[in-house]
């Protein structure tokens, strides 16, 4: 295994405990006290609402996997997601759409790198500095205002089925994939591992962490963007705040995933695992009429948890 | 998060001298953005404009300035806005259901420090990095005020209450009076007594500052504390002046915070900056904020601007530190 020889870390199997009691006893509990949550269709709705959150915190565990963070993912997401309902609207074509959104999140991606990289800013400051900037961009491009009447080739994105699987859950699983390949089994992946485990063995490599780690921001950048065509395609419009938060639920994701914050080693399927324990627990919130206030009070709650815990693990 | 080896401690006098050439240099750039202002806008230079320009800016000071301290340590508390919203609210609720602005008052600053001391203990107690627990409590705190205002606002307070933020004494505003206090008493405490140097130490070199026998995790926890505490305070500030309390409130207030803090001059490295920066930095960003709206700027234009601020404020400080090493 390649990323034993840099992480001295047990084997990621012995993680699966954690994350998975988690989200046994959340299901466990939501089946007790929540009428329907078992049902086929709430599942299956879960899951569906779990696609956008993927799509930021697979590339969310890399970017802290470097020692990283990206706070502006949600409000790059929200900026996205009005490029792509503009531009789908102005040309109705759903792939200029993604484009715009794609060259968009790439762009901030790129220029959080470059803070973090080259200038060596904190990442959280740089990252908070360009959600600023993202949100008031998106302000700025929709006057503060929704952007309806979208085309149908963006909106049919979130309902349309393939084999018989919502199409939301497909690139999901395609990004998994993608991600898991990328991580796993190439040269890149190892680079990540070496990024927040020791970057000096790198630059003896006569490799530059820095621009690896521009590329690193860029795919969370990039991701954003794909997630703005689904969130458009989810909410039937482009809204200038639908992403507000949602970096903190990528951040949750990773934390109750297993993913350290100080020692550059990161686990994808528990962070997969970690989005579906955050979609149960909003889910099953909802459904015993609780607030989106009070989801997301225990989305912090459940951070915070998550951080003791990793930490007590730390040093032990 | 790791890195332990910063420079040495630098004795206090040499960093007090060279904080003194810094404030200097942002007072010249507080002149500079009032003389493009002056020139650019007629009404800039009306009593009524630098009144408010003063008032703005003594509310983004009272957060800033308790979050200076936390900065000093080389943490950061992003939980400010957030806990000003939820203070605000529930001294709003305790003015209305008690009718006595005292205890409001009371019960807001007190609400503030106690999130301050959560977050201290998070730091401290559980060792989770300070910009992640506060970032966490942020959200915690956010779906708290939603849930207890649940669409709820509080509107209309007492009338001598509303002097705390809208009144003036001898033609300025009250709050100006009051960050002239706490200008005094964060100054007084961060440079001439023992705990804020042992504030210093800590932020330059945590390690070296243990060695030394300073209680870190007790000074981390009273800077967390003070830093919650002033939110408090601000939210008071902010009830009485805007005569009315929402979930909201807090959203567009932890950026400015941190934007003043970093304007100052306090290194996010910890152990360099000064409460009276800090006072600068938040003049610097009001009338930054001011002058776009004079000169009719959208108000969708701040969070951009300040999001450039931000980021250009410790590229700058940044800069400085690589040459004076």
């Amino acid at each position: 295994m390649r990323e034993a020889a840099v992480v001295s870390e047990p084997h990621p199997l012995q993680r699966i405990p954690g994350v998975a009691i988690v989200l046994v006893l959340l299901i466990a509990l939501f089946s007790a006290i929540a009428p329907g949550f078992l049902s086929v269709a709430n599942l299956s709705n879960v899951l569906v609402q779990s696609t956008i959150l993927t799509m930021l915190a697979l590339p969310m565990t890399l970017i802290i996997m470097t020692e990283g963070l990206d706070l502006s993912m949600g409000a790059v997401l929200t900026l996205t997601s009005l490029c792509v309902a503009i531009v789908s609207l102005a040309t109705q074509s759903m792939l200029l759409g993604l484009g715009a959104g794609l060259l968009v999140g790439a762009a901030f991606g790129t220029v959080n790198g470059w803070l973090v990289a080259i200038l060596g800013i904190p990442p959280f400051v740089a990252t908070l500095g360009t959600l600023g900037m993202a949100q008031g961009l998106s302000l700025i491009v929709s006057d503060g205002q929704s952007v309806v009447g979208i085309p149908h080739s963006v909106r049919d994105i979130y309902s349309a089925t393939l084999l018989g699987i919502p199409v939301p859950i497909v690139m999901a699983l395609v990004t998994y994939a993608a991600f898991h390949g990328l991580l796993y089994h190439t040269r890149f992946g190892t680079y990540i591992f070496a990024l927040g485990g020791n970057r000096e063995a790198l630059r003896y490599a006569g490799l530059s962490p820095n621009r690896l780690l521009i590329a690193v921001y860029a795919i969370g950048g990039a991701m954003a963007g794909i997630a703005g065509l689904l969130m458009t395609a989810r909410m039937n419009s482009g809204h200038p705040t639908a992403g507000l938060g949602l970096e903190f639920d990528a951040i949750a994701a990773v934390a109750v995933g297993g993913t350290s914050f100080e020692r550059g080693n990161g686990w994808l399927l528990g962070t997969l695992l970690g989005v579906i324990a955050v979609g149960v627990l909003r889910n099953g919130l909802n459904l015993i009429s609780m607030p989106s206030s009070v989801q997301v009070a225990s989305v912090g709650v459940l951070v915070i948890v998550a951080l003791f815990l990793d930490g007590l693990r730390s040093h032990a | 998060m790791t890195d332990i080896t910063k420079e040495a401690i630098v004795p206090s006098r040499s960093l007090l001298s060279q904080d003194a050439v810094q404030v200097f240099y942002r007072l010249l750039a507080a002149l500079l953005i009032c003389a493009v202002l002056a020139v650019l806008s007629d009404s800039f230079l009306s009593l009524g404009n630098i009144l408010n320009v003063l008032r703005q800016a003594s509310l983004t000071f009272f957060i800033a300035s308790g979050l200076t301290l936390v900065v000093l340590t080389a943490g950061l508390d992003l939980s400010v806005g957030a806990n000003v919203a939820l203070s605000a609210c529930i001294a709003g609720t305790v003015i209305h259901k008690t009718g006595s602005p005292a205890l409001g008052i009371l019960t807001g600053i007190a609400c503030g420090g106690i999130v301050g001391l959560l977050n201290g203990v998070m730091v401290t107690a559980l060792r989770i990095p300070s910009f992640i627990a506060t970032y966490g409590m942020l959200w915690v705190l956010n779906g708290l005020t939603y849930w207890y205002m649940a669409g709820e606002t509080l509107h209309g307070f007492p009338a001598g209450f509303r002097q705390i933020g809208s009144g003036y004494l001898f033609g300025l505003p009250i709050p100006v009076y009051l960050l002239l206090v706490f200008l005094g008493i964060g100054t007084l405490f961060a440079q001439r007594t023992i705990w804020g140097q042992e504030i210093y130490a800590i932020g330059a070199n945590p390690v070296a500052a243990r060695l030394s026998g300073i209680p870190v995790a007790r000074r981390l926890l009273l800077v967390y504390a003070v830093s919650g505490t002033m939110a408090g305070l601000a939210s008071i500030i902010f009830l009485s002046r805007l005569n009315s309390a929402e979930a909201d409130i807090g959203e567009s207030l932890t950026l400015p915070a941190i934007a003043a803090v970093l304007i100052g001059g306090t290194s996010l490295f910890g152990g360099v900056g000064t409460v009276f920066g800090t006072f600068i930095g938040a003049l610097i960003l009001t009338l930054v904020l001011n002058g776009m709206n004079l000169l009719s700027v959208s108000a969708n234009w701040q969070p951009l601007v300040t999001g450039i601020i931000v980021i250009l404020a410790v590229w700058l400080d940044m800069k400085t530190r690589r040459r004076a090493q």
